[in-house]
């Protein structure tokens, strides 16, 4: 009874706080990292005055949000506001469960691992829509019902990538899907070669999916204020806060994981210790990838909503289903070399 | 044909990876931000700020109450009373106010002095506490004066040949 008792409780609890609290620490420092990043290219310094070089400034921000008062407006649901940025926040996190981070690290290897992906993040837009609608706002109601619009169109077209990964792979588990991308050369065994426009309309899914800029539709603060979340202060904004940056994280992780070979090394396996996988290579490509976002909102001004609509409808689902067949050819003729895993 | 290059080019994302390659150039680029109370722009010595009245070597304040500056101030921000000094007759301000609200700082009074009394010291860093501090009398002038003698004496001599 004991012993069961710490293998099924304790041993995951603590596992699962291992991957949440330096998920928390590390949005925490993306915040910085972006602020900092959008100062430079803006040719500003970006924070500097909250210790050495600014790097505490992310911690004062959430100290300041944590003691603020959080407002319930008028003939709002009082239950459903405060449980919006709980369904929000909640996905962000359980995702993480099947993220593999080394060839052994991961806390639930399980074989659905891609469908409980999808599950998991298109729960999020639950959060936002109920946030939304539980204001009672227009400004609120209306970034909801853009966000809701949205995300339902690029779902699509990400499952369709999604498609493509598996057709290669073979495996919905995401281990599986990392191994099939192992080889002799390196860097040119992974997904994004044979998958390339894929790779893009991904990531650029991605960006529309967690609905950060050019696809900030549900904020638009020159349009709709902040959104869906114009009457959330304190502690309830910076949960879905939390929520915006843990996705951000954990899209730069997973097109790391499906298509950027995971924790396998960009250098064939014969060059020594650089040639070896390993969690750290993982965290280099989500690293790179997640600067990618902040790239994005530094460059591109927004997008309207009926091109968002255009671009997700005419553009990426047909290049999608196009390329769902181009994979299919190369898996059945063997014009792609599938790795077996180490 | 343009039709069609023009599609190919926005379907492999020629001009946002162009815009991409902008910002990512910024991003490498000195910064233009001044650290403002730790660095300071560099001033004209003809820079017009707070006020101050000078003295000569010898201690003897210069202010000879001509009302030159007071009448040709277009704020009418200075305020002079004059009469004979005690001791020896001379005729000296007894009463010499800027309220510095009014002032424009267009630097016609320290033009207009002749004897380089009044002057506009190169100080923009200064602020009042309470009501009434804005208007400033002659002690409080004065003390200026003393205070950055040095300062104001160098500005006037590097702009002494354009005079």
């Amino acid at each position: 009874m004991g012993e069961q008792l710490i293998n099924q409780v304790v041993w995951p609890v603590i596992y699962i706080l291992c991957i949440v609290l330096p998920l928390v620490l590390a949005v925490a420092m993306f915040v910085y990292w972006e602020r900092k990043v959008l100062g430079w290219m803006h040719v500003r310094m970006g924070p500097n005055k909250i210790g050495p070089f600014g790097l505490l400034q992310a911690f004062a921000d959430v100290v300041k949000l944590l003691v603020k008062e959080v407002i319930l407006p008028t003939r709002a649901n009082r239950f459903l506001y405060y449980l919006a940025p709980m369904i929000a926040l909640v996905p962000a996190l359980a995702a993480w469960a099947v993220v593999p981070f080394s060839g052994k690290m991961v806390l639930s290897n399980a074989n659905a691992g891609v469908l409980y992906l999808l599950a998991m993040t298109s729960m999020g837009v639950y959060g936002i829509i109920i946030a939304g609608w539980a204001s009672n706002s227009r400004y609120a109601l209306l970034g909801a019902m853009r966000s809701a619009a949205q995300v339902i169109s690029y779902e699509l077209a990400m499952g369709l990538c999604l498609v493509c990964v598996l057709v290669l792979a073979g495996s919905l588990n995401l281990s599986e899907i990392v191994n099939a991308q192992a080889g002799s050369k390196g860097i040119f065994d992974w997904f994004w070669l044979p998958l390339l426009p894929v790779f893009v309309i991904y990531f650029i899914s991605g960006v529309a999916e967690t609905n950060r800029a050019p696809f900030d539709m549900a904020e638009g603060e020159s349009e709709i204020v902040a959104g869906f979340h114009v009457e959330y202060s304190g502690s309830a904004f910076a949960l879905f806060f939390l929520a915006e940056y843990a996705n951000m994280i954990l899209l730069s992780f997973l097109a790391a994981v499906l298509f950027m070979g995971g924790w396998l090394s960009p250098f064939p396996a014969s060059w020594g210790f650089i040639g070896q996988g390993g969690f750290i290579w993982l965290f280099i490509k989500a690293f790179l990838l997640s600067f990618m976002f902040l790239w994005f909102r530094a460059t591109f001004p927004r997008y309207r909503y009926d091109q968002i609509m255009r671009l997700g409808w005419k553009v990426f689902i047909p290049i999608a289903i196009a390329w769902v067949f181009v994979a299919g050819c190369l898996k059945y003729w063997g014009l792609v070399s599938i790795g077996t895993g180490a | 044909m343009n039709r069609v290059t023009g599609y190919f080019k926005s379907l492999l994302l020629v001009e946002l990876f162009q815009g991409m390659g902008v910002t990512l150039r910024y991003l490498f680029k000195p910064k233009y931000t001044m650290r403002y109370p730790m660095e300071h722009i560099p001033k004209s010595n003809r820079f017009r700020g707070l006020h101050a009245l000078r003295r000569y070597a010898n201690g003897e304040e210069r202010c000879i109450a001509c009302k030159l500056c007071e009448a040709v101030c277009p704020a009418l921000a200075i305020t002079i009373d004059s009469a004979p000094r005690e001791s020896d007759g001379q005729r000296r301000t007894t009463r010499y106010e800027i309220d510095l609200f009014k002032c424009i700082y267009c630097g016609f009074c320290e033009e207009s002095c002749p004897v380089d009394s009044i002057v506009e010291t190169s100080i923009h860093e200064y602020h009042f506490e309470n009501r009434g501090e804005n208007v400033v009398d002659k002690q409080k002038l004065l003390a200026i004066g003393d205070r950055f003698e040095q300062q104001i004496a160098a500005d006037r001599a590097q702009d002494a040949a354009y005079r």
